[in-house]
């Protein structure tokens, strides 16, 4: 039976093969994995934002029941270890690289924000290893604290690094100032506009977690760790850390209960846990608590922003200028410098032709848990910048919002944009065309009307998203500081049997991997999905890969996988010819079945792949026995993803509560394999931006740097009740940048839909501007200041 | 210690814990049933919910002395002879799950919510999941595996 006759190829909604695991408890995480003599570790973190360590007592705790031993900074600086590092170098606009303080795994005399690591306690439970943290003395001289965003460059504020002054790692730029400056000297009209950019913390599910071990006999390390991307992990665990050579750490990323880039990074805990294992020589576990997990995973966004926009007379954008601070932290985590830069500035085009662009983005130090990359990473900032102020540009113009975009939108493919990207397709009027028909767009005036007559304030908000996804051809992220190649990994393995496993360096954590790759194979070999199995997230099993994060799992690893496909047919077609003596290119290989063309010879898949093993009579010169290809691919561009959402907001005046009446969302991914799963990506990007817009924020109170916002009382996490069900459409592009023409959907529904929800508050409230989250507060006393504003006028 | 014992997916389960033991911990440390999970420390996530005597609980709010005697469900005991439950099934046919973590405390909501409220719809859904907290499917498709599942069970 054809893969389409079965409904397992290419663009069918395929169940998922993972879900029996996690629908009936079977799955295994991090946490659930345990060993015979497993201890366990508790980290003692920093109460104070910025305290100079005078001295650390550890008699106490060494004496408490159940302690195994007890490490501090010191014990980490003696043994070698080097700190964690920042794998993205940023070049300053004076040339100078830049500015890195170090990032001790464990505290050595300064700690640098509330949860920063001081000490690691490991004993027999966790309840000995909680108690005995409490007695450790640590004399603290508290100092004061940089905070405020906005205040930390100036000249008082109290310094995060002696390396950085004024707090600033660098001062970055893109784009063309003197022709920005140019465009902006002869514009009609300028728009301007502040932006902040809420500070999130991403918050997957299941917290980190660490199983460190080591076996004394071989020598070998081994780390389950909940990682987007364990080979880099080990990777900086080995050539940077120092923890133990490649080669004798094994990093496995099991099950891993969602990402959203915050199990990208190489954090301090998993690094001490896998360590301490061989100092102690027994296995240590370590599961963040969720307060551990607010305190301490890398935060995302944290901008704030000036933008202005020069148009001519008939609404054509002629320039854009920007200029961002950016919110790194503390310490830089493994890829923070990209963020606020290469994955900000390079979108600011969005989907418009934009003859002139000039950004300039600070990254600054502060007193807070380091910001790193989080669902969408630098494009959502950037997507929030453009259509926020394309829609203000809309409203001072009066041109309607749809037309004001239709009218700058990029026509004409590959389009080189001012800011190093170069959209290779796309057709952003067809996506915002069927937003409009999907949302009513014309019913509009009416359903406001009728809102108005019960007392309630009705908006509409664009936003016509782009983002560069498919991360990334290895020269051009070399060129712009990558310390990393972004290609992907692949290897196939055919069995005797015929059933194929597939290796990939790719990692899934929510994402499908093993039903999409494996519809992509079986689809391909004409072989049941159930044949199939795609293994990932073992250092040991897969040779080298770069993991799951920027939408790279399709466009990226399934590519690399179809690089190896390509290999197997070559090797499968030279067997086939040997055995049905006939010539390589008269062998058809289709729907499982090698057939010589014009002949009633034919051969099936596992006939085939049985006689790659037996070997019978293969010219040896030229056929090796087995079936298993290998393959690196490297991206030739990024992806763009693109599209047009739509939301509708009502707002009830006496609460200042938002409700999403209505929200349509039409992306265009390029060629989709699984629709089922794209549309689970797409919703959940959307929650999260929802989350953003209207709930979540990280808060750190502005004197103390205290976290304010460090539970789920605190902290407001999107529940069902917060949420509409939503509308989904797709118009497609194929991508000509890699052989399946997929753009990536991952990250979509984060960058598009919080301009789209402020575009639609704002319109109901008639203001300018509302600060993420748009809270019933904000939102009620933005009314009120508008109701004084009326009635004094 | 106290020995605590209870009945936990029809068989019968016993220990000797510190009196300080979650009932989640008695579940996943000394019976090993690891399925029920943990993600939060303040009783929001609902990862953890399991059933207590038929009704849903969250094991992470209640001591395993407090269930002594209790007959106690987790989602590995949800399955009867090898056949998903109704609401297992949704979950996998509506695409209702991601990354997994939070799926075990949904389904065991989502049984004792169709349990209590046989005409659900969908404000119902959302406002009784006000307990369970999932960062990757917007709910948009757990919504419709629980609603699926209710109309199935009536």
């Amino acid at each position: 039976m054809s893969d389409a006759a079965s409904g397992e190829g290419i663009g069918q909604p395929v169940r998922r093969k993972e879900d029996f695991r996690f629908i009936t408890g079977n799955g295994h995480y991090t946490d659930d994995i345990n060993r015979p003599r497993q201890t366990w570790a508790c980290f003692l973190r920093s109460p104070h934002a910025h305290a100079r360590i005078r001295s650390i007592d550890t008699s106490a705790a060494e004496a408490a029941p159940g302690v195994v031993a007890i490490f501090t900074g010191r014990h980490v600086a003696d043994d070698g270890l080097g700190g964690l590092i920042c794998g993205w170098t940023v070049t300053s606009k004076d040339g100078t690289p830049m500015k890195v303080g170090p990032h001790p795994i464990l505290a050595l005399d300064t700690v640098r924000y509330v949860g920063d690591h001081v000490a690691m306690v490991v004993a027999e439970t966790l309840a000995d290893a909680r108690a005995a943290a409490e007695l450790i003395d640590v004399d603290y001289e508290a100092l004061p604290a940089t905070v405020s965003l906005s205040a930390c460059q100036s000249a008082g504020a109290p310094q995060v690094h002696p390396e950085a002054p004024r707090n600033t790692c660098f001062e970055w730029e893109l784009g063309n100032k003197a022709e920005t400056e140019a465009a902006f000297a002869k514009a009609d009209r300028i728009v301007k506009l502040d932006l902040k950019n809420n500070r999130l913390i991403p918050n997957a599910m299941e917290p980190r977690a660490a199983l460190g071990e080591f076996d004394k006999g071989t020598g070998i390390y081994t780390l389950h760790t909940t990682s987007q991307n364990p080979h880099v992990a080990r990777l900086v665990l080995s050539a940077f850390v120092g923890v133990a050579p490649e080669h004798k750490l094994r990093v496995i990323a099991p099950d891993v209960g969602g990402g959203f880039g915050s199990k990208i990074f190489i954090y301090a805990e998993e690094t001490a846990c896998v360590w301490a294992a061989a100092k102690v020589g027994r296995p240590i576990k370590w599961t963040a608590d969720r307060s551990e997990a607010f305190l301490s995973d890398a935060h995302g966004r944290d901008h704030l922003s000036h933008a202005e926009l020069a148009l001519d007379k008939d609404g054509k954008f002629l320039g854009l200028r920007v200029k961002t601070v950016a919110n790194l932290g503390a310490y830089l985590s493994t890829f923070s410098a990209s963020v606020p830069t290469y994955l900000y500035g390079t979108l600011l085009s969005g989907q418009y032709d934009i003859p002139a662009i000039y950004v300039e983005v600070d990254g600054v130090y502060t007193h807070t848990a380091p910001v790193d990359a989080y669902r969408g990473a630098g494009r959502p900032e950037a997507t929030y910048l453009v259509e926020r102020i394309v829609e203000t540009a809309a409203r001072e113009t009066g041109i309607d919002p749809a037309e004001l975009r239709r009218r700058n939108y990029i026509r004409t493919f590959p389009h080189q944009t001012p800011v190093i990207m170069n959209y290779d397709t796309g057709d952003y009027e067809a996506s915002l065309a069927a937003a409009m028909e999907a949302i009513d767009y014309k019913g509009f005036p009416a359903r406001k009307a009728e809102a108005a007559k019960r007392g309630m304030l009705r908006g509409i908000g664009f936003s016509s998203y782009i983002e560069a996804c498919g991360l990334a051809p290895s020269a051009a992220v070399g060129s712009l500081g990558a310390g990393v190649g972004l290609w992907e990994s692949a290897e196939v393995r055919v069995n005797p049997t015929g059933d194929v496993e597939v290796l990939t360096g790719s990692h899934s954590h929510g994402q499908g991997h093993e039903t999409t790759f494996a519809q992509l194979v079986a689809s391909r070999l004409g072989i049941p999905l159930a044949n199939v199995e795609i293994v990932h997230g073992d250092t040991d099993k897969v040779q080298f890969g770069m993991g799951t994060y920027g939408s790279r799992s399709g466009a990226v690893g399934m590519s690399a996988i179809a690089k190896a496909l390509d290999k197997i047919e070559t090797k499968a077609k030279k067997i086939a010819a040997h055995l049905m003596e006939a010539a390589v290119e008269d062998i058809v290989f289709e729907n499982g079945t090698f057939t010589v063309q014009g002949t009633d010879k034919s051969l099936a898949w596992a006939e085939l792949s049985l006689a790659a093993y037996t070997a019978h009579g293969f010219p040896s010169s030229e056929i090796e026995p087995g079936l298993k290809e290998g393959a690196f691919y490297d991206p030739t561009n990024f992806t763009f993803p693109a599209g047009c959402h739509i939301c509708e907001v009502e707002v009830d005046p006496d609460t200042g509560i938002v409700k999403i009446a209505k929200f349509v969302a039409v992306d265009d991914f390029g060629t989709i394999i699984n629709p089922l799963i794209v549309e689970g990506q797409v919703h959940g990007g959307i929650a999260q931006g929802i989350g953003q817009a209207l709930l979540e924020h990280g808060v750190y109170d502005a004197d103390s740097g205290q976290l304010i916002t460090g539970s789920y009382m605190d902290y407001c996490m999107p529940r069902a009740d917060d949420l509409p069900s939503f509308s989904l459409g797709f118009t497609t592009t194929v991508c000509p940048s890699n052989p399946l023409g997929m753009k990536g959907c991952g990250e979509a529904g984060a960058i598009a839909s919080p301009p789209a929800i402020i575009n639609a508050v704002t319109d109901a409230l008639g203001i300018r501007d509302i600060e993420m989250p748009a809270t019933p507060a904000r939102v009620w006393t933005a009314l009120q200041s508008v109701a004084s504003r009326a009635a004094a006028e | 210690m106290p020995v605590v014992s209870m009945t936990v997916n029809g068989k019968p389960a016993s220990a000797d814990v510190e009196a300080r033991t979650l009932l989640v911990q008695f579940i996943r440390e000394q019976l090993g049933l690891t399925g029920t999970h943990v993600g939060c420390d303040t009783s929001q996530c609902g990862a953890c919910v399991v059933h207590v005597d038929g009704r849903a609980v969250k094991s992470c709010t209640m001591l395993a002395a407090q269930a002594e005697g209790a007959d106690i469900v987790t989602i590995e005991g949800l399955a009867k002879d090898g056949e998903l439950h109704p609401v297992q099934a949704a979950f996998r046919e509506h695409h209702g799950l991601q990354c997994g973590f939070c799926t075990p405390g949904m389904i065991m909501t989502a049984v004792d919510m169709i349990r209590r409220k046989p005409d659900l719809d969908e404000e119902t859904v959302r406002d009784e999941l006000e307990g369970n907290i999932c960062r990757c499917t917007g709910y948009h498709n757990i919504v419709k595996a629980i609603l699926a599942a209710s109309r199935e069970m009536r």
